[in-house]
């Protein structure tokens, strides 16, 4: 079916591929970019939206979310984390294998991606486990899976703590052209651990983490990395050490990416308060030194992407003692207005920001979109940087109210948001 | 003796196991052990057989039933053997060396009928042989191997022997199953197998043990089959009269589909054949070199 050409006119165009920045209009048709620019004023047949001076970019990509389904759907479905994404202004989700059954046979990911494309308005593109049941014994079959539509290879939530088994699994991925990545966070020194180790968690009378659970296994996988030559994104750092072991292998020209979370660049432990478990998560919140290396990372390039980590808890799961509660936090819809942040203070300018929400997820999954260019995808939105607002959880479009940002007040929301050409979200019309 | 010398007598060998009187006396009175450490129905038949049709007295050496299940060591064994004044000692043990370590043991010829990963050197020889005889000739022939090369010494043997015959050797194996560092001896690798068999005269398959295909160096069977396991679909990727080898034993569906061992293309069972005559001539070129030979 082929839908009717779609204008955006008196736009403010932010590439983020490029860094160019530039007033004019879009053309969006047949799913895709057709034309760009200042000039661009008119098409014939086309709707008009007139976009009143707001940014108009590629739609944001993460690479990391977690979804119920299968065997969750009270938490999240592909359905309502679809629609979720659509209104924070994300436009490809990856979804991590962490479900029920786990995401480790073809037919499971053949499920998934006929189920995203009926049910929900974003793309949504399963990450497959890395190992068989997300055990971190036996890999996975990367080859059927990467055919049956994985995008990536990833044991979630889960870390593969036999070196050997990462290694076989490097050395096999490399030969399919598969990426790995992988959650640094050693299980045997996080222990009964379920915040920063350090004062804060002994006054609260937490058991802590170290931050040598994240460096000693990013260490080892760069090891790994460099006797495989596996391409390998290292999902989420926490802390500066982390930073400084992915800068070094950059510079040493390792096939090494890696992401931070939006929550570790927003916020540090001292906002668990009194046990706030919405901010119980995996990695755990660092001081407020290491959050200001996630930012000075983000901004040098040594950290490549930012991921929502959406991932939704219901109320049983949460309203529990700190030390009893889940891990992790909804993040889908508050990415970009949490993001902005950083545009608000000076810390990063809006085209970078847009990159590491954009370009760089595209160029590290190997997709055509998080660009404006002719001919990409029309994954775009339209958003004011500068709209104010003060989040409501009930306003969440998720299934699950985890939300570490209720009630802040946050600056930039997301006007319209469309995928292939067609508008899945749109605040105007609410 | 060069190699193809050896090839031609494994001709006249061919002969002497197609006629009803197979009998020859080159070996007469002499002593053969066959000492297996290692399990392996089709070798140890295969130069028991060999051996006998040369007139030597065979004789096999049961490791299960053995001292060495008692505790006692390789060199050990080697002593006690060669005490018994054997003339020839077939040797296949699980540890690669250990032949060469036998050999300085004893006073007798010792044939290596396979040490760990390291040398198979009559199956080379029989799979030249075979090569030879279906196709005139081994120098200038694309061959590609197969599979678990890592754990192989079928491959490494055949890597030596044909490469120094003339053939262009090409290894094709997911990295995981290939020895680190291989490269350095100058055969190309391939870990897409379309690719690695594009141009191939004869595609030599490798036995993939199933330890080593659950999610250790391989995911799966299914999966090692879709990726390395030799189909007609894959095999049409290679010269159009390639054929196709297996040093057995096959497991059929894992590195290689029923209709391309059983077809047309396939010489395994040739291979068998081919067996018998290499060890024989072997042993019978051994002999001449025996004292009092």
């Amino acid at each position: 079916m082929s839908m009717k050409p779609i204008l955006f006119t008196n736009a403010r165009l932010i590439d983020p591929d490029t860094g160019r920045e530039q007033a004019g209009g879009l053309l969006a048709h047949d799913g895709v970019i057709r034309d760009l620019g200042p000039q661009l004023t008119q098409a014939a047949d086309a709707d008009v939206i007139d976009c009143g001076g707001q940014v108009l970019a590629p739609g944001l990509i993460d690479m990391r979310a977690f979804i119920g389904e299968p065997g969750g759907p009270y938490r999240e479905t592909l359905k309502s984390a679809g629609e979720a994404a659509a209104a924070g202004g994300v436009t490809t989700v990856v979804s991590m294998p962490d479900t029920s059954p786990a995401l480790d046979d073809p037919a499971v990911i053949d499920f998934i991606v006929r189920r995203a494309r009926d049910t929900s308005v974003v793309n949504i593109l399963p990450a497959a486990a890395l190992t068989k049941g997300l055990k971190g014994e036996e890999m996975a079959e990367i080859g059927r899976l990467k055919e049956a539509g994985a995008i990536m290879f990833t044991d979630g939530a889960r870390s593969v703590t036999n070196a050997q088994v990462m290694r076989r699994a490097l050395t096999y991925a490399r030969d399919f052209d598969a990426l790995i990545v992988h959650h640094v966070e050693d299980p045997n020194l996080v222990g009964q651990g379920v915040m920063n180790e350090g004062e804060f968690a002994s006054r609260l009378g937490l058991p802590g983490i170290p931050r040598e659970a994240e460096t000693i296994l990013l260490e080892r996988d760069m090891r790994l990395v460099r006797l495989t030559g596996a391409r390998y994104h290292a999902a989420m750092i926490s802390c500066a050490d982390s930073a400084e072991i992915v800068r070094t292998a950059k510079a040493k020209g390792l096939p090494v990416t890696c992401g931070v979370s939006i929550n570790h660049l927003s916020l540090n432990e001292n906002d668990i308060g009194d046990y706030r478990t919405f901010l119980k998560l995996s990695p755990p919140l660092r001081d407020e030194d290491d959050r200001q290396a996630m930012i000075e990372a983000l901004t040098d390039g040594t950290i490549d992407v930012i991921v929502s980590d959406h991932n939704p808890q219901d109320v049983e799961n949460k309203r529990l003692p700190f030390a009893e509660a889940a891990d992790g936090a909804v993040g889908l819809e508050t990415l970009l207005s949490a993001a902005l942040r950083l545009v608000h203070s000076d810390r990063i300018s809006l085209p970078k920001l847009l990159r590491a929400l954009s370009t760089k997820p595209a160029e590290i999954l190997g997709l055509p979109s998080g660009r404006l260019k002719v001919g990409a995808p029309a994954d775009l939105i339209l958003f004011d940087p500068e709209a104010p607002y003060v989040l409501d959880k009930r306003d969440l479009k998720s299934l699950s109210k985890n939300s570490p940002f209720d009630e802040a007040r946050l600056e930039g929301q997301v006007t319209i948001t469309m995928v292939a050409g067609r508008i899945v979200f749109d605040r105007r019309s609410i | 003796m060069d190699i193809q010398a050896l090839l031609d007598l494994a001709d006249q060998q061919v002969e002497v196991s197609r006629q009803i009187e197979k009998r020859k006396t080159s070996l007469l009175g002499r002593t053969q052990i066959n000492l297996f450490f290692e399990p392996s129905t089709r070798t140890q038949s295969s130069f028991e057989i060999a051996g006998k049709r040369l007139g030597a007295d065979v004789m096999n050496m049961a490791v299960a039933s053995s001292s060495v299940k008692k505790g006692e060591t390789l060199i050990d064994t080697a002593a006690t053997l060669n005490a018994m004044r054997p003339d020839i000692i077939v040797v296949r043990h699980h540890a690669a060396g250990a032949v060469h370590l036998l050999a300085q043991k004893v006073d007798c010829a010792v044939v290596n009928a396979g040490d760990g990963a390291h040398e198979h050197p009559t199956q080379a020889l029989l799979d030249a042989l075979t090569i030879r005889r279906n196709k005139g000739r081994i120098e200038g022939l694309v061959v590609a191997i197969c599979g678990d090369i890592l754990h192989s010494r079928v491959a490494r043997s055949n890597m030596i022997l044909l490469a120094a015959m003339g053939a262009q050797v090409r290894l094709v194996a997911p990295t995981n199953l290939l020895p680190p560092g291989i490269a350095r001896l100058g055969f190309p690798t391939f870990t897409d197998m379309r690719k690695g068999l594009e141009g191939a005269d004869i595609v030599m398959m490798l036995r993939l043990q199933r330890e080593r295909m659950n999610g250790s160096f391989v995911p799966s069977v299914k999966e090692y089959f879709r990726f390395y396991g030799l189909d007609q679909e894959k095999l049409s990727f290679a010269k159009p009269d390639a054929l196709v080898m297996h040093p057995g034993p096959m497991n059929r569906g894992v590195e290689i589909s029923s209709d391309v061992a059983d077809g047309a293309q396939s010489l395994i069972r040739e291979q068998v054949e081919m067996g018998v005559a290499v060890r024989m001539a072997v042993l019978e070129a051994l002999a001449s070199h025996l004292p009092n030979g």
